[in-house]
């Protein structure tokens, strides 16, 4: 299930945003596409993203993949627990699996809400 | 065979080249048998001088091969297997290339080693490109008495791309240890050195790499694995990455390769190590076995986002460094180095007790060494040559105004006898 | 079984090298390492026997059939290692020929590397080789380093390669590599599409980077337009041999308009791979690009003697420290010499033969997405079976369990399930026909017992390995 409560971007991250933080990490349709993840690459606190930039990725045995910046901003925390359990994404993608935490700058833009999202998922399956 | 494809003839399943894309010619001569084409490559092999006493070295080195090496690395279990892609039918090439992976980490004190790259040049580019990833910066430090042939390879390989290499010159036959500190600041990606340095002198870089640790700069060695029995190891010294030729340990010299391009580096680094890494695990019934790991580093998944385009490597080669090393062992290892050691330092006493012959290496030095004549190098190359004896690498060559100068390598192969007859006959050409 | 570091006794000593004893220190103790590397100490017999049976826990071609997709792995005559193996050859050091008088030295192997750069010139239509890229992957690096000082002495801005969806995944890495950024065109019925090439190219395309056949095995129908649609904005074409064995004495890349084209030795020519190289991946240019060629080049003088010109202002540079792999490319000459012109050609019609004789007894059995006149190799697809959850890789479980290496199944990424099959010429057709008759088997085993399959293979020193736990825990070396 996508949930509600979240925004998304097509390539895959959601974003929960809480006054000016935002909480990234990449959705169930995208963990599940990879397979069990082996290693997440974050970026460092301290640098800054323009949305729709890179920001760092995730592998898996078999794949690996992009990881965009969602909205611009700041990174303020890193979830420092993926280093030694990259597994948490697979598990929680929504919960313990978090990625990154940013300071946002400016309005996030185009992001889909839920069912935005759902639609765009089921389009790309086909 | 042509009625299940449903063709009549061969020429129907070429149909698709049209006239236009045939060949305009195909002129190569009919095949001869086994015996002609090994008659005519005895002839070709017998026209290279192969009996000449050698003393060149320039970071190649011709050292005793044990029997085992050739007798095992030749079985065409391990001769004929491609690539170790599916891992239950490949654990010999991938278990051996973990052992080889652990050996040479060990030997040049590293927590990592990859599968092999093509030579020690390359491993120096890619190694130069890792630290240019990590850091994403461009400039790259490079000492001058690194050996010159890998340093117009780093040149070549870096013309196309937003690297800047800033040589360090050589100051009195020895790396210039203060210019290169002076030459790292917050813009550096990466210091290159090389030990023993191309004119064969020792150094310990523990302060340089401390220096660039401070930076942020990645610090990089060029070592020779043999000596490295011995040295302190690039490890000790705080280097992040360590690469070496591997030639030295089983491989020939056969006219320049196939050799082996020996890459270790710290943990941290090893992500953006190229090429292929096998790591140990477990099968289903809980069995160890080894696989390709890390995969998603390299092209045939990651395509132009991979960390290098490297796909063959030197896997045969490294197998042969691995048996070399077990077959000696480390105490077999370490009486070729010190033999080795021994012996140049007993041709340069003989050299420089010539009139006119003085030691251009300064300070410690291993089984290479450095002299200057009165004369052009060139000169004596020539003149001995006739006579038998190679005697060493022109520094003249690479090195503006060390045009009398002399790079002189021994082996543990090098007897006392060739080096007396070496001595004699340098002091009679310069007379 | 242990590794050779566990069965390391303290004192045990192996082959002993040399003798002299050596243990007056010339070096001071501060540049000494601190202790020992940690290198096995074990006899001549423990290391006999070691990798004696580390080389039995192995497929290879000389004890398996080996249809790898891709990877041309065919007999590799054994007389070829005799050649490689003369002392003549063996002993020489590669800096000899920058000696001056000393070239004299090297003549025989000065003269291997001439002859053979002739003969690839002529199976091929190109106008110069080098010899120096030390595997295909790296060829592919000294070609697109090519391209960029073509465009650069002829003041070009050139930014894009082109590389098709099919290609091998080492082109755009090459591509990337050297400093360029990489353009995909979708192919179409299985090849290059003019119309979506007509897209993608601009002026600022350095070139594209093709095989063909292509790694569907298909032949590439529309060469002769992509040449002209790319001549038209001055891009360069490059060809990836990694499937020349299909077209020997049939089609010269040169004549068609390629610019450039690289060998895999490993594959066409028969050198044996050595479980990963060393392999060797000579260039060929054309007249417009000869110039760029890496230094040195070999030349023949007019009495007959052969030395190395270092002197080419133009060159791209150095891509290795000297000649190339030399022993794995006078392997290649031995077989060139061995086959002729006719051998080389009935290479290819065998191999092109092989692999439709397979194509059409398997299709039917499995799903073949372009079932049509293959060449060297084919893509068969397990598609269907995946439905019912048996997957390419659980057929290629099944092969190893039967004693045959798989086939390639990682690629290519455009058909999914993929079983990529390459028979090469040098297999009789008992062998295709029993390898057939069992893959057939392991499509009514998928239908019966689908278990059967999905927990292959059962045969072998192991079963299937956790990669998952490999990449997580990397465990690298018997320290980590």
């Amino acid at each position: 299930m996508i949930p509600e409560d979240l925004l998304y971007a097509k390539t895959h991250e959601w974003v929960l945003i809480e006054g000016d933080v935002a909480t990234v990490g990449i959705t169930q349709f995208a963990q599940e596409q990879l397979g069990d993840l082996t290693f997440v690459e974050m970026p460092e606190v301290g640098d800054t993203f323009e949305a729709g930039t890179e920001m760092g990725s995730v592998e898996s045995v078999k794949a690996a993949s992009e990881i965009y910046a969602p909205v611009s901003g700041e990174v303020i925390e890193i979830n420092e627990e993926l280093e030694d359990a990259p597994e948490k994404v697979n598990e929680e993608p929504y919960g313990s699996g978090w990625i990154v935490k940013f300071r946002i700058k400016g309005d996030p833009e185009g992001l889909l809400d839920a069912q935005g999202y759902a639609s765009a998922v089921e389009s790309e399956a086909h | 065979m042509l009625a299940v494809i449903g063709v009549d003839s061969v020429d129907d399943l070429f149909a698709e080249i049209t006239e236009e894309m045939r060949p305009k010619s195909f002129d190569i001569p009919e095949g001869l048998s086994e015996m002609e084409v090994l008659s005519k490559l005895e002839a070709m092999a017998a026209k290279n001088a192969t009996d000449r006493v050698s003393f060149l070295g320039a970071g190649f080195y011709d050292h005793y091969i044990p029997a085992a090496v050739d007798a095992l690395t030749m079985r065409g279990e391990f001769y004929t297997a491609y690539t170790p892609y599916q891992p239950e039918a490949s654990q010999g090439t991938l278990q051996a290339i973990f052992e080889y992976q652990t050996a040479v980490a060990r030997l040049l004190g590293m927590e990592c080693a990859n599968a092999s790259v093509y030579d020690g040049g390359t491993a120096l580019y890619e190694a130069l490109m890792m630290a240019v990833r990590k850091t994403k910066r461009r400039k790259v430090v490079v000492s001058e008495a690194l050996n010159p042939i890998y340093r117009v390879m780093l040149g070549s390989y870096t013309t196309n791309l937003d690297v800047e290499l800033v040589t360090v010159p050589y100051k009195d036959g020895q790396t210039n240890l203060d210019g290169l500190k002076d030459a790292l600041d917050d813009s550096t990606a990466a210091v290159l050195v090389q030990n023993p340095n191309f004119f064969g002198s020792i150094n310990d870089f523990t302060e340089l790499f401390a220096a660039a640790k401070a930076v942020k700069a990645v610090s990089i060695m060029s070592a020779y694995p043999v000596l490295q029995t011995l040295l302190k190891t690039p490890g000790e010294m705080g280097a992040d990455i360590a690469v070496a030729e591997g030639q030295s340990l089983g491989l020939p010299l056969s006219f320049g390769g196939p050799y082996l391009g020996i890459m270790t580096c710290t943990k941290t680094m090893v992500r953006q190590m190229p090429g292929r890494i096998v790591g140990r695990t477990g099968d289903t019934e809980g069995r160890t076995g080894y696989v390709l790991t890390l995969q998603a580093r390299e092209q045939h998944i990651r395509r132009q986002r991979a960390t290098s385009n490297i796909c063959s490597n030197q896997s045969l080669c490294a197998l042969r460094a691995l048996v070399h090393m077990c077959a000696l062992g480390e105490q077999g290892l370490r009486r070729a180095a010190r033999v080795s050691i021994e012996r140049a330092h007993a041709c340069a006493e003989r050299l420089t007790a010539i009139d006119g012959v003085d030691m251009l290496t300064k300070g410690p030095f291993g089984n290479e060494f450095a002299v200057t004549l009165p004369v052009n190098a060139f000169e004596i190359i020539d003149k001995l040559t006739e006579r038998g004896f190679v005697p060493g690498f022109p520094l003249g060559r690479y090195f503006e105004g060390l045009e009398n100068g002399l790079l002189v390598a021994c082996t543990e192969k090098t007897s006392e006898e060739q080096i007396g007859i070496f001595a004699e006959m340098l002091r009679g050409a310069l007379k | 079984m242990k590794t050779i570091f566990e069965q390391s006794v303290a004192g045990r000593e192996g082959c002993w090298p040399c003798e002299g004893a050596a243990e007056e220190s010339y070096i001071p103790k501060e540049l000494l390492r601190g202790g020992e590397a940690g290198l096995p100490s074990v006899s001549e017999l423990d290391v006999v026997r070691h990798f004696t049976r580390l080389s039995q826990r192995n497929y290879s071609v000389d004890s398996n059939f080996y249809p790898l997709g891709s990877c041309t792995m065919k007999y590799n005559p054994k007389f070829t290692e005799v050649v490689a193996g003369l002392p003549g050859f063996t002993r020489l050091h590669p800096v000899l020929p920058q000696l001056r008088g000393a070239g004299g030295l090297c003549q025989g192997a000065l003269e291997v590397m001439y002859e053979i750069e002739q003969l690839l010139c002529e199976i091929t239509g190109m106008a110069a080789y080098t010899m120096h890229p030390m595997a295909g992957a790296h060829g592919e690096l000294t070609g697109v380093m090519l391209m960029a000082a073509y465009h650069r002495d002829k003041g070009n801005k050139k930014t894009k390669i082109i590389v098709p969806d099919s290609a091998h995944g080492t082109n755009p890495a090459s591509a990337a590599t050297a400093g360029y950024e990489v353009v995909s065109v979708e192919s179409k019925d299985g090849i290059v599409d003019p119309a979506a090439l007509e897209k993608v190219l601009d002026d600022e395309v350095a070139g594209m980077m093709m095989t063909c056949p292509n790694t569907l095995g298909l032949f590439e129908r529309n060469l002769p337009e992509v040449v002209r649609m790319l001549r038209k904005v001055d891009a360069l074409l490059y060809y990836d041999g990694a499937n020349l064995n299909a077209i020997m004495g049939k089609m010269r890349v040169g004549d068609v308009g390629f610019d450039i084209v690289h060998w895999n030795v490993h594959k066409t020519l028969a050198t044996p791979h050595g479980g990963g190289g060393p392999g060797s991946g000579p260039v060929g240019v054309s007249d417009r690009l000869v110039d760029f060629l890496p230094i040195s080049r070999v030349r023949k003088r007019e009495d007959g003697r052969f030395f190395l010109d270092y002197d080419c202002p133009k060159s791209i540079g150095y891509v290795a420290p000297f000649y190339g792999n030399f022993g794995v490319y006078l392997k290649a000459y031995a077989y060139v010499l061995r086959l002729g012109g006719t051998g080389l050609r009935r290479a290819s019609e065998n191999a092109v033969l092989a692999a439709n004789y397979m194509r059409k007894r398997l299709s039917g059995h499995f799903e073949v997405p372009y079932d049509r006149i293959c060449m060297h190799e084919f893509v068969a697809s397990a598609s269907p079976q995946a439905k019912d959850g048996v997957h390419a890789l659980d057929f290629a479980k099944g092969l190893l369990d039967r004693g045959y290496h798989a086939p390639t199944i990682y690629f290519p990424l455009i058909v999914p399930e993929a079983l990529m099959i390459e028979p090469t010429e040098t297999e009789n057709k008992e062998t295709l026909d029993k390898f057939c008759d069992d893959l057939i088997e392991l499509a009514e085993l998928a239908k019966t017992n689908p278990e059967a399959l999905t927990s292959a293979p059962v045969n072998l020193p192991v079963t299937r390995l956790d990669e998952t736990r490999a990449a997580r825990s990397m465990e690298l070396t018997d320290d980590l």
